[in-house]
């Protein structure tokens, strides 16, 4: 378990700020508590000091898990998001994509959002930007790329893709192996 | 027996009440009475009648009709008292009659079996009047077992423990309540949601809940629904998780404060661990411990998607985690067990389990118990908790383990703060355990339709390992608290003297050396028997007393120098220094005089401890 290096951190951050944009600094400078990124076995935990601390203890094989895994580093140094992460991108996000009750299923089951789902969408959402995706009653479902702007959403097909699934909560009992 | 036996059952047939015998096997017992036979055991009979039975089932096809089987009745009667006379299995032409036979035996066989059941626990609950005379209480509840064992595919080991922790009646609904199964229930995630809204919720989506009783604030029970509830948007978003009732036991026992620092030795799959978390609020911190790998993955995926960041997920063996870290506020231990209390779960229990292994599982958990108690840390201000729970009811696995911990460390039982389930059991078998172990609880699956559980709640006050020998442990620590508190003690004088006055005591005892050295020639002039004190007062009334001595010399003629005029004259001085003293006293002169006394007397002491020559 270290700190990140500064080019892990810039790669890190990249990726971060497309969903959540200069909302990075209330994760770094919180106010109460102390909280840092850690990188154990190429996988970003968000992390107490206070818990950090005591999981010092523990040995390198041993440790399983800490704190909130944001993502992980893969082996070509490009970093992944994962959906565990997705309480504090929801917090944050800049752009949200509100999706209707029949959608709901549909998106969690691993499917893109297609126009005839979307309930609402962000003002003025660029396209290819980050999303975090909820369901009409507010519960953060997962994340994504927009395929179309705001102003591009209005006159759609109704099949039309509005956006991508990145990483849905489904994916907690589709592969519980890669957490 | 043959004959008996086979007479019982042509008795059965030919009345036609296959179900229901309760009555006749009465009158069959009766008639058995009257005529004085001795072995008229009908459950005894039974079991090796069955055994044919189903060998021959095995042997033959399925073939025939009711109305064939009745007319065939004595033929095959006839056969069986030939076959059993002659202990020969040789294949007859009759063969095809008997299996339609054993068939349509094997039907009613659990009826009969069942009915035995009821009959003979009816005779052992009023076992004076009902009895047999000929028949001991051990044969009759050797029958129930072997009748038992037929009728729910439990092995003899388990049935076993089952009627030696209940009586018979109580043992066979505990039994009887394993094959039914529990209603599914699910837990809120406080963190995320509020129960109310969830079950708001959950009935709009078509899942049919309801709150799971007066004891826990987060528990919804689930009566039926039509879409599956492990997989709903809300399942998902970690705004509950699916666990069974008795399993908030624990926690809710354990008691979790914010801000603390709380181990679960063997946390896998993570319902409880996460709702411990759940009950801190996500503050302090949290160290979810297992020992399989496979499973450490499950607790992962539960503490992320409930959305708990405040855990550390380890993965040590559960007995060498004292030596990872100590100091925790609260430990729980969820002991791996036999699970026979949750055999309505998993059926394959009741049958495969056996009395070996509850012993090998119960050793473990005493290793496992030790460790946890070694990782708690006595002096947290708000803890120092322990709590121990199984999803077994045997006591092997609970109490004696308990029992091994008081008896190996310095814990003691509290109050687990339920309000469900019935007393620890002190007493079991042969066996006597710590009276306190009253104040752990029994969950059972037929009085609280719950999961079979038990949960102690321990609290340490002392580190270190405790000798087997009671009383000499006890006095050990008394003796050391003692000794703790002397050396406590005597740190405060020591520190009191040197701060007040360490010169002025110096000064003060060299003068008195002088003072002694002084007084002791004048003592050696005067009298053996002078006070041994040399203080100042004593030494202006030893100079006036000289004076007086000095006048009454004068006086006196000088003949008398003898001892007796010495004495004489000592006492007179001594009358004279005492009317002198009460003159002179004042009660505020007193108090004074008194300080200045033990102030001398402190200062002598030290300088006689300091000093070689004064000691000897």
């Amino acid at each position: 378990m270290r700190a990140l290096s500064d080019e892990e951190t810039k790669t890190f951050f990249e990726k971060l700020a497309k969903y959540i944009g200069s909302n990075i600094k209330f994760l770094i400078d919180r106010e109460d508590e102390d909280y840092v990124f850690r990188l154990h076995k190429s996988k970003v935990y968000y992390v107490s000091v206070e818990v950090l601390k005591l999981a010092g203890n523990v040995g390198k094989d041993e440790l399983y898990m800490l704190g909130t895994c944001f993502g992980k580093f893969t082996k070509t140094g490009r970093f992944r998001l994962q959906i565990t992460c997705l309480d504090y991108l929801a917090k944050y996000a800049k752009h949200k994509i509100w999706v209707k009750p029949s959608g709901e299923q549909t998106f969690v089951y691993g499917n893109h959002i297609a126009k005839t789902h979307l309930a609402r969408i962000t003002e003025n959402t660029p396209v290819n930007a980050g999303v975090v995706i909820f369901s009409i009653t507010d519960i953060p479902l997962g994340f994504g790329v927009t395929a179309k702007s705001t102003v591009d959403c209005r006159d759609l097909d109704l099949t039309a893709m509005v956006a991508i699934n990145q990483c849905d909560v489904g994916e907690y009992l589709r592969s519980e192996e890669e957490f | 027996m043959s004959s008996e036996e086979s007479d019982y059952e042509h008795d059965q047939i030919a009345d036609g009440q296959l179900e229901g015998e309760g009555e006749s096997f009465d009158e069959d017992d009766e008639l058995a009475h009257l005529v004085g036979d001795s072995d008229s055991d009908e459950a005894e009979g039974e079991p090796e009648g069955d055994e044919i039975l189903d060998d021959e089932i095995d042997e033959l096809d399925a073939e025939g009709d009711m109305e064939e089987d009745k007319a065939q009745q004595e033929n095959f009667d006839e056969e069986m008292d030939e076959d059993e006379i002659e202990k020969v299995g040789v294949v007859t032409n009759t063969n095809k009659d008997r299996s339609a036979m054993d068939n349509l035996l094997a039907k009613e066989d659990l009826g009969i079996v069942n009915s035995r059941i009821q009959e003979s626990i009816r005779i052992l609950t009023n076992f004076r009047e009902l009895r047999d005379p000929n028949k001991t209480r051990t044969e009759y509840m050797t029958d129930l077992k072997n009748d038992v064992m037929t009728a729910f595919d439990y092995n003899l080991e388990m049935v076993e423990i089952f009627f030696s922790l209940f009586p018979p009646a109580e043992a066979l609904k505990c039994i009887e309540a394993n094959e039914e199964s529990r209603p599914v229930t699910i837990r809120t995630n406080t963190l995320k949601t509020k129960r109310r809204d969830l079950a708001k919720t959950l009935i709009q989506r078509g899942i049919n809940c309801e709150p799971i009783g007066k004891w826990s604030k987060v528990g919804l029970k689930i009566y039926d629904s039509q879409i599956p509830f492990g997989a709903t948007p809300e399942y998902l978003a970690g705004h509950y998780i699916v666990q069974s009732p008795s399993s908030f036991c624990p926690v809710m026992a354990l008691c979790p404060q914010p801000g603390e620092r709380i181990l679960d030795m063997a946390a896998a799959p993570g319902g409880k661990t996460t709702y411990i978390a759940q009950l801190m609020k996500n503050s302090g911190v949290l160290f979810a411990n297992d020992v399989k790998a496979e499973r450490l993955k499950a607790l992962k995926a539960n503490c992320q998607r409930l959305g708990i960041k405040n855990t550390v997920v380890t993965h040590y063996d559960g007995r060498k985690f004292p030596t990872i870290m100590k100091g925790f506020d609260r430990v729980l231990l969820d002991s791996p067990c036999t699970g026979l209390g949750v055999i309505s779960r998993d059926p394959s229990i009741k049958a495969q389990k056996t009395y070996k292994e509850v012993m090998k599982l119960s050793h473990l958990q005493k290793e496992l118990i030790l460790a946890a108690i070694d990782c708690c840390d006595f002096k947290s201000k708000s803890g120092g908790y322990i709590v121990y729970s199984t999803c077994s009811i045997t006591v092997e696995e609970n109490e004696e383990v308990i029992d091994y911990a008081l008896k190996h460390r310095y814990v003691k039982l509290v109050e687990t703060g339920l309000e469900i389930g019935s007393e620890g059991l002190p007493k079991y078998k042969e066996q006597r355990f710590h009276q306190s172990l009253k104040l752990a609880k029994r969950i059972y699956p037929h009085t609280h339709n719950m999961d079979g559980f038990f949960v102690a709640k321990l609290k340490k006050f002392a580190n270190g390992i405790k000798s087997q020998d009671k009383e000499k442990d006890q006095l050990s620590i008394n003796r050391e608290n003692a000794i703790k508190k002397n050396k406590e003690k005597k740190r405060d004088r020591k520190g009191r003297n040197k701060n007040a006055d360490s010169k002025s005591n110096q000064k003060n005892l060299k003068k008195r050396i002088k003072q002694k050295k002084q007084e002791s020639k004048k003592q050696s002039e005067d009298s053996k028997e002078t006070t041994e004190k040399p203080t100042k007062k004593e030494k202006k009334q030893e100079d006036s007393a000289e004076e007086s001595k000095a006048e009454v010399d004068q006086k006196s003629a000088p003949k008398n120098k003898g001892k007796k005029d010495k004495k004489k004259k000592f006492q007179d001085y001594k009358q004279k220094l005492k009317e002198r003293k009460e003159k002179t006293r004042s009660p505020r002169k007193e108090g004074k005089e008194r300080e200045e006394r033990k102030e001398r007397k402190e200062g002598q002491e030290e300088h006689e401890r300091s000093c070689i020559c004064c000691r000897a």
